[in-house]
Parts: structure tokens; C-alpha cells; sequence
């Protein structure tokens, strides 16, 4: 058998001066998950990865519309040469993605920023607490720690949407509803007359949850207004502050830290984030 | 090294020499202003301009650049921009230098931009010391840029009937081939000594404490009353950001020609001051405010930058004060703050 080599599409766009030139990726396939949001499966190049890590985000080009940052929604350990973005149709870029299907081509660069450093939540208590579309970058490193579920202690996910029709990837939240070594709690802000659930916001699961403080890594990433309930709800728990990681959203426009959009005081959450520590952002007026 | 003196009956020569092989950019006078321009005529080159409305930057990082260029949108081909010439600027104010030393550093650190390094690399400054401030809202000698000893391939100084001409780099002497230069006489040498000495005291301090205290007092300043105050005065009109020789944050968008197949995806300059600036898809705008807003560019000048790339992000050239329509000044900014730190304890 003859072993290819695969280049890493950061090494390769550094190495070639090709940091602003996206390569072309193919859509392999499309899941529609709600009236919003679809998860596109994406292959590179021959001879290319994405060698990408949880919590890292992609640049994503439609020529002519423009570029915009996605998060990465696959686990590296299920990459099978492709990685999966779940967008959502909110800008003229997103808009364009979702006119794609099976065979179009689409540019990307990256993949840019910091992800989780999850090799160091090994053998810790991990609670999850993606609100919305946060569950797209949170995805990546769940799947990654239920690949390799013995190397950490409990698995909880407290996810809330707005309502039933927003709850992303459902049949994924079955699969881990039904596994026994994880601890799941979905809620919406609104019931219909379909839901049998919990409602209410998603802090109100926490009143539910105990935890080990002192060894439980808490991971939320949400819309904006969310990070300040969630941290409070934390806090109440007494996890600690460098314990507790924030994924946020900016607007990058070159990922490589020069363009200053996703700047957060002398942070550039591109280079820096857009995975932080608690510990990290307490100081940095504008973070949240 | 031997002093050089290149006199000025000489200048327009050695333009004429360069402009056969460089692109040329210097100060030239535009409808009652100075601007960079692409110089065509020696004659246009006016070394004796006060300052301009945009600094040199443009020659660097220019308003407008093309990333790359594309036939047919939906096949994904793209391909890379066209190669710059090799440039010369020519007439840059030390404020500038210190400035273009700054992009330098960014640009070059941690992931180093190709457009702006390959663009740099060919381009070659002839700076030029102030002898007399530019007007009253410059305040070079607060920040330390007054003068400069690193960052130019040639440096002149006017001496009277010549210029006196200091060799930056390996470079720079190559292209002094081009002048026709003569080595200085003894009293050439002294008569540069005493301009040099003689132009400090003509240059105000207008910074009411010492720049190195900048940092740390914008430090106290997170919380101080003064940015609210500026943003109920500031039109968000980007004017500060736009003639700011050291701000470098861009956009970047596609152009798509009428059949929807070719373009070019262009990055152009950005400002901060802009409402959408930190605003995310969802609507979301982590500086909504215009006291955020000054807030960030003020501390990026004074504090952000520094701790970033160890050079502070404001030269004192003063074209933002020139340019803001309602008068809200570095000089005034930091003033303030200063005193209301004596006075009341906090800024």
C-alpha cells in the first residue's frame, strides 16, 4: 500500500503565501435541520486536511457574495477526510451556502484560532451548556469526547433553544439522550403543543444539576445575552473561574489577526480566542 | 561613512534618475494641501510641505487592494494579484517613519500578510527631519517622533543650499548611484549639527506629562466619564481613522462583474468608528456606542498596540485632530485625562 502524505490547509496557505486565497472544497452532502440552519459535509482538496481541532472555525468564501467565520461543527475524530458546518441563513454569505447542494463548490481558509484544550479536561467532569446555535461549535468537542469517553468522568449538556422548530441536530441529541454515560437536559423558551419537555430559559436547568466543583470543566457558548445567566448559574455551583470556557462569536474578516473586527481590547479573539478561559476575558471590557 | 550632500538645484535629477526605474510617491501640492501622489514630473515633489492629508501609508497599504482576482464564480478559479513595481517614497516626515515602522511589525508578526510584505519589500523611504512644527496640532515631540535613527534607507536633512544625507541601509546607498551627491566639507558637517540642535527648541511639548506615562494612565481609564463625553460630541463619520498614519484595520468584501462571473475579492481600509464595525450576523454589536467606540480607538493608540507590537500607536502627526469636524483631539483627549487624574483622583 502506498501511503499519501496529507498537507494541512493551514501549513499549506502559510507556507505558499495563501493566508487571503481560499482553496476550492467540495459539499459532499446537505441535512436541513431547521427552517434556518443546515449541516453541509465538506472535502478538501486531494492530498489536503483540515487537521482542525474543537472550537476552531473556518473561513467560508462564496465568490462574489463574499466570506463569512464558521465554526466547525465535526469532531477531528470523525473527520473520514471531511468536516461539517452547520449554518445558519442570517447574511448574504449564509444565504448563498444554503442555495448550494451535493457537488457545489465553495472556498475555504483556515481553519484559524485556538480550540478547546480538551486534553486537559481528561479525567474531569464536563458540563456543557450550548444555548441555540452554540451547540454547533459545542458539537465538535462533545463528539470528541464521547469518542474517547472513558478518558473523562461525567458527561453532562444542558441545551436550550427558543422553541421545538430551533432545536438543532435532534437526532444527535437522541443518540446521546440514550447512552447511558451521558447526562442530557434539552429546554426551550417556548413550548408548542408537540413538546413534552422542559421550558423555561436555559438557566433553569441548572437548578436541577449537581456537580463537583472542584472537578468539572464547564464549556457554554450561546448568543450573546446568554453568557451572563449561564456564568452566574456557574458561579452559584462554585466552579472555578479558569475552569469554565467561553467560545465567542465575532465577526472575523481575515482570521490571522490584522484586521481588527474580532478585537476585544488588545485581544485579537481570532488568534486568541475565539475559545477562552473565564480567567482570560475577567478583565477585558467588551468581551461579553 | 562620509556625509553626503545632495544640493538642491540636484533634486529634480536624481527624481528623474529614480523615475526610470521606480515608481515614485511623494508630497506634491493639491488644491491648497499637500498629498502623497504618484510623482510623473520632478518639478511636482515639494519637500518643504508642512504635512499632508493622508500619510504615506496608501504606498504600503493602500485604501483599496485586490486579494485575488476570479474568472467564473461558480468553478472556483482564482488567481493571485498582479505584482507591485518597485517604489520609492520619497519625502516622508519622521512621525510617518515611525509610523511605517509600526505596520512594519504587525504586518510581519505572527501570521505575516503577503500583500503588504511583498509590497514593503520593494519599497524604498527617503525620509526627511522636520525643522519647523507643521502646525499646531502636531505634537511630534511628545510622542518621540520628532526624530528618528532606524527605519529609512536614506534620511535628509535641508542645511541650506543642500540637503545633508544620512544612509539608513545597504540599499539606500545603492540608491544614492543615483545622486548626483558630493561628500560634505568640514563646515557642511557642522552647519547639520547646528540645524539639528538648533530645531528642538522650536518644537513645542504639548502633552502636559511624559508619553511613558500614557499607558498606564489609559489604564486607570477604562471607566472615566470622558469617552461618554466624546461620544455625545463624535459624528462616527471615521474622518480620524481615515488620515491615521498607524491605523490598519480593513475590510473585506468580493466586487463581481455584471455577469456575475469575474471579480476580485478587495480588502479596504475599515474604521472602528463605524457602527458595524463589531457587529456580528446576528445583529449584535459588542461597541454600540460611541463612547465605546473612541474608547477602543484611543486605547488602541495609547495602550492596545503597545502591549501588541511594543510601539505606541499614535506618532502625534496630527492629522486626525486636523480632520475631526468636531475638534476631539489626541492632545486633548489624553490632556484631560491626565488632569482629572491630578485633580480628582481618577481620569
Amino acid at each position: 500500500m502506498i501511503e499519501t502524505k496529507e498537507k494541512s490547509l493551514a501549513q499549506y496557505a502559510e507556507t505558499e503565501n495563501r493566508l487571503f486565497m481560499p482553496v476550492s472544497a467540495k459539499i459532499k452532502s446537505v441535512v436541513p435541520l431547521t427552517a434556518l440552519e443546515k449541516v453541509f459535509t465538506i472535502e478538501l482538496p486531494k492530498g489536503m486536511s483540515l487537521d482542525h481541532r474543537p472550537g476552531q472555525f473556518v473561513e467560508v468564501s462564496m465568490l462574489g457574495t463574499g466570506e463569512a467565520p464558521i465554526s466547525i461543527s465535526s469532531s477531528p475524530s470523525r473527520s473520514n477526510g471531511t468536516f461539517e458546518l452547520c449554518v445558519r441563513k442570517v447574511g448574504d454569505v449564509t444565504q448563498a451556502i444554503h442555495n448550494l447542494g451535493p457537488g457545489d463548490k465553495l472556498g475555504v481558509r483556515g481553519p484559524f484560532g485556538h480550540g478547546f484544550p480538551y486534553e486537559k479536561f481528561r479525567g474531569k467532569d464536563i458540563l456543557f451548556a450550548p444555548g441555540g446555535l452554540g451547540l454547533a461549535p459545542l458539537r465538535s468537542l462533545i463528539n470528541q469526547v464521547l469518542d474517547e469517553r472513558a478518558l473523562y468522568g461525567r458527561v453532562l449538556i444542558l441545551y436550550g433553544a427558543r422553541n421545538p422548530s430551533e432545536l438543532l441536530f435532534k437526532d444527535e441529541l437522541e443518540t446521546w439522550r440514550k447512552r447511558e454515560d451521558v447526562e442530557l437536559m434539552v429546554t426551550v423558551d417556548r413550548g408548542d403543543e408537540t413538546w413534552k419537555g422542559h421550558t423555561g430559559v436555559i438557566t433553569t436547568l441548572f437548578k436541577g444539576v449537581s456537580v463537583n466543583p472542584r472537578n468539572t470543566i464547564a464549556i457554554t457558548c450561546g448568543p450573546p445575552v446568554m453568557y451572563k445567566f449561564v456564568l452566574m448559574e456557574l458561579f452559584g455551583k462554585g466552579i472555578l473561574e479558569g475552569n469554565i470556557y467561553l467560545s465567542l462569536e465575532r465577526r472575523m474578516k481575515c482570521g490571522i489577526g490584522k484586521c481588527g473586527h474580532c478585537q476585544i481590547n488588545s485581544v485579537y479573539a481570532c488568534q486568541s480566542g475565539p475559545v477562552f478561559s473565564y480567567r482570560e476575558l475577567k478583565g477585558l471590557e467588551e468581551a461579553l | 561613512m562620509s556625509l553626503a550632500i545632495l544640493r538642491k538645484q540636484d533634486v529634480p535629477n536624481f527624481v528623474r534618475n529614480l523615475l526610470r526605474v521606480y515608481h515614485v510617491g511623494g508630497p506634491v501640492a493639491t488644491d491648497g494641501h499637500f498629498s502623497f501622489k504618484t510623482i510623473r514630473d520632478p518639478a511636482e515633489l515639494r519637500l518643504d510641505y508642512p504635512t499632508t492629508i493622508l500619510p504615506p501609508k496608501k504606498f504600503l497599504l493602500p485604501p483599496k487592494e485586490t486579494l485575488f482576482e476570479f474568472e467564473n464564480a461558480q468553478e472556483f478559479q482564482i488567481k493571485p494579484p498582479r505584482l507591485e513595481p518597485r517604489t520609492v517614497i520619497f519625502g516622508v516626515h519622521t512621525c510617518d517613519l515611525h509610523a511605517v515602522r509600526l505596520l512594519d511589525h504587525v504586518f510581519d508578526t505572527g501570521h505575516a500578510d503577503p500583500y503588504y510584505n511583498n509590497r514593503r519589500r520593494k519599497t524604498l523611504v527617503i525620509s526627511i527631519e522636520c525643522l519647523t512644527p507643521c502646525d499646531e496640532h502636531s505634537f511630534c515631540k511628545s510622542m518621540g517622533t520628532l526624530s528618528a535613527d532606524e527605519g529609512y534607507d536614506l534620511h535628509l536633512t535641508d542645511i541650506g543650499e543642500g540637503y545633508a544625507i544620512d544612509v539608513g541601509t545597504e540599499a539606500g546607498q545603492k540608491l544614492l548611484e543615483h545622486a548626483p551627491v558630493k561628500d560634505a566639507t568640514p563646515a557642511e558637517i557642522q552647519k547639520l549639527n547646528a540645524t539639528l540642535s538648533e530645531k528642538w527648541p522650536r518644537f513645542p511639548y504639548r502633552l502636559d506629562f511624559d508619553v511613558s506615562d500614557l499607558p498606564s494612565l489609559l489604564n486607570m481609564s477604562m471607566q472615566s466619564p470622558v469617552w461618554n463625553e466624546l461620544g455625545e460630541r463624535c459624528l462616527a463619520c471615521a474622518s480620524c481613522t481615515n488620515v491615521c498614519p498607524t491605523c490598519f484595520c480593513f475590510d473585506v468584501r468580493d466586487e463581481i462583474g455584471l455577469d456575475m462571473q469575474r471579480g476580485q475579492r478587495v480588502r479596504n481600509w475599515d474604521s472602528c468608528q463605524l457602527d458595524e464595525f463589531a457587529t456580528v450576523a446576528g445583529g449584535h454589536n459588542f461597541r454600540k456606542s460611541k463612547a465605546l467606540r473612541q474608547r477602543h480607538r484611543f486605547m488602541r493608540k495609547g495602550k492596545y498596540i503597545l502591549e501588541t507590537h511594543h510601539f505606541l500607536g499614535c506618532v502625534g502627526c496630527g492629522r486626525c485632530a486636523r480632520a475631526c469636524l468636531v475638534n476631539i483631539t489626541p492632545v486633548g483627549v489624553f490632556n484631560e485625562l491626565y488632569h482629572r487624574k491630578e485633580v480628582g483622583g481618577q481620569p
